[in-house]
């Protein structure tokens, strides 16, 4: 069913927000798009979609937080704790071989992920010899990310996943406690660059060892997952680790043959030695 | 209550439950015989600790085969798919599937709401949207969605529930089509299978 007023309305605000802010949601899977569009006319008192394209046309101020409903991904620290878990137990051991390490996180949104890593590698003792590259689109959720402060009833649950997650240490000793916020050490954000990068539009800036990316190519089209899978399986290198959520899947790509099943379970690929 | 009018073609079947659910599905799972012609979709509240084996309980009562929904998942009739624990289960253009991990609807994830509407939206008036036993309200805004867009609805008799309120919600917001028992919804379902024979005396008229 194409021709749908709201079908033709949002794809009219997608290519307004493209060619007014260029940022590209075209590759976007629909129906959470819509989900979340649907959200935000409400929110911002508009009834149609061509009403909300009128607002961020000619209003500046409400692009950033039209920009969060289409973006913005709360997190757990240590989310899916046995991803984490195999990480530690099956690919740390690798990672050690080499000297320098560099990892990216891949639509880090407000940081959850990057402190998790950052900590496993502390623990590890890789820390000081690895620097993360943590990108977004949402330059906001990178400076929150940055910031690495969270509500403090939110620790009770990143303790029982670090836990889990195979931690050596106390997670109180990432974190001090004031005014109902836990903010993040200092020390740990030392070896990570918070960095506005789009999967959609942007090239690779980096070699690494490991990209991150859970729950973000859910969003994305097979033609935008596609792109995607080809940025990490070129910035990675020979025999480098892609991480991805416990739901996704390589199945449906085109570089599903690029990549081997390392911790399948867990949603860990090791990219083959191809010449 | 009409006797059901099934001789419309309903390409997919969207079912919700909540607590008493893993009962009420492992009764209409069982009634859904082979070849039948429909997709069907289920979101079953859990606690998301536990890990899910619904979809090996449920395959040893179904015909059908049944899985757990993958993401960008080409949907393919007289096929269950189930929604992950802790995962959004929506219908995408295509028709695929596709997960999301958006905020809790009404505190649920899976939401049963996310599922009709983005069903209903896909699937128009090809689409059978049931609400079974629970104890909250979601499914409600969702049936009304399903109905909105053309397609069907039917509630378990909240009469007959395990628990009550959630087929009682979507009765009074959507005013379904269809209020049965599980046998009746199980009626229904068959009747899917083989339009002609469709028994109205298998409809428990309220």
């Amino acid at each position: 069913m194409p021709h749908r007023n709201f079908d033709i309305e949002l794809q009219l605000l997608i290519d307004a927000i493209y060619l007014k802010y260029h940022y590209d949601f075209r590759g976007y899977a629909q129906a959470s798009l819509k989900r979340r569009l649907t959200t935000a006319m409400s929110r911002f008192g508009c009834r149609t979609l061509s009403q909300l394209q009128d607002r961020v046309l000619h209003d500046p101020a409400v692009f950033q937080p039209l920009l969060d409903y289409l973006t913005v991904q709360v997190s757990d620290l240590f989310r899916d704790p046995a991803y984490f878990l195999a990480l530690r137990e099956k690919v740390v051991p690798l990672l050690r071989t080499y000297p320098s390490l560099r990892i990216w996180v891949a639509g880090c949104s407000t940081g959850e992920e990057v402190y998790s890593l950052a900590i496993l590698l502390r623990e590890e003792g890789l820390l000081e010899r690895s620097l993360i590259y943590a990108t977004d689109i949402n330059a906001q959720a990178l400076q929150m990310a940055q910031a690495g402060v969270y509500d403090i009833e939110r620790l009770p649950g990143f303790t029982e996943n670090h836990r889990r997650s195979g931690g050596r240490s106390s997670l109180s000793d990432y974190y001090s406690a004031a005014y109902g916020k836990a903010v993040f050490d200092k020390s740990l954000r030392k070896q990570i660059v918070f960095s506005d990068h789009s999967l959609a539009t942007d090239s690779v800036f980096a070699e690494v060892q490991l990209v991150s990316c859970r729950n973000v190519l859910i969003y994305f089209n097979r033609e935008l997952q596609d792109r995607a899978l080809g940025l990490f399986r070129e910035a990675l290198c020979r025999k480098g680790f892609l991480g991805i959520g416990a739901k996704e899947s390589l199945r449906f790509s085109s570089h599903a043959e690029a990549f081997a099943d390392y911790a399948l379970a867990d949603r860990i690929y090791q990219k083959k030695d191809l010449p | 209550m009409s006797a059901p009018v099934l001789s419309r073609h309903i390409a997919a079947v969207a079912i919700g439950a909540s607590a008493g659910g893993v009962e009420a599905l492992s009764q209409l799972l069982t009634a859904l015989p082979r070849g039948f012609p429909a997709a069907v979709f289920i979101v079953l509240h859990l606690s998301r600790e536990r890990p899910s084996m619904l979809a090996e309980l449920f395959q040893a009562r179904c015909a059908l085969p049944v899985r757990e929904a993958a993401d960008k998942e080409p949907i393919q009739a007289g096929t269950v798919y189930l929604a992950p624990p802790d995962y959004h289960l929506l219908v995408d253009a295509g028709p695929q599937l596709a997960l999301s991990v958006d905020e809790p609807v009404q505190y649920s994830r899976p939401s049963i709401d996310v599922l009709f509407e983005t069903a209903a939206d896909e699937y128009g008036d090809r689409l059978l949207g049931i609400v079974l036993t629970g104890g909250n309200d979601d499914g409600a805004r969702g049936l009304v969605a399903i109905r909105a867009a053309g397609g069907l609805g039917a509630v378990q008799d909240p009469a007959t529930a395990l628990v009550p309120a959630m087929p009682l919600a979507a009765q009074s917001a959507a005013t379904p089509e269809y209020v049965l028992s599980l046998d009746g919804l199980a009626a229904l379902l068959r009747s899917l299978a083989s339009p002609v024979s469709a028994s109205p005396a298998a409809e428990r008229p309220r």
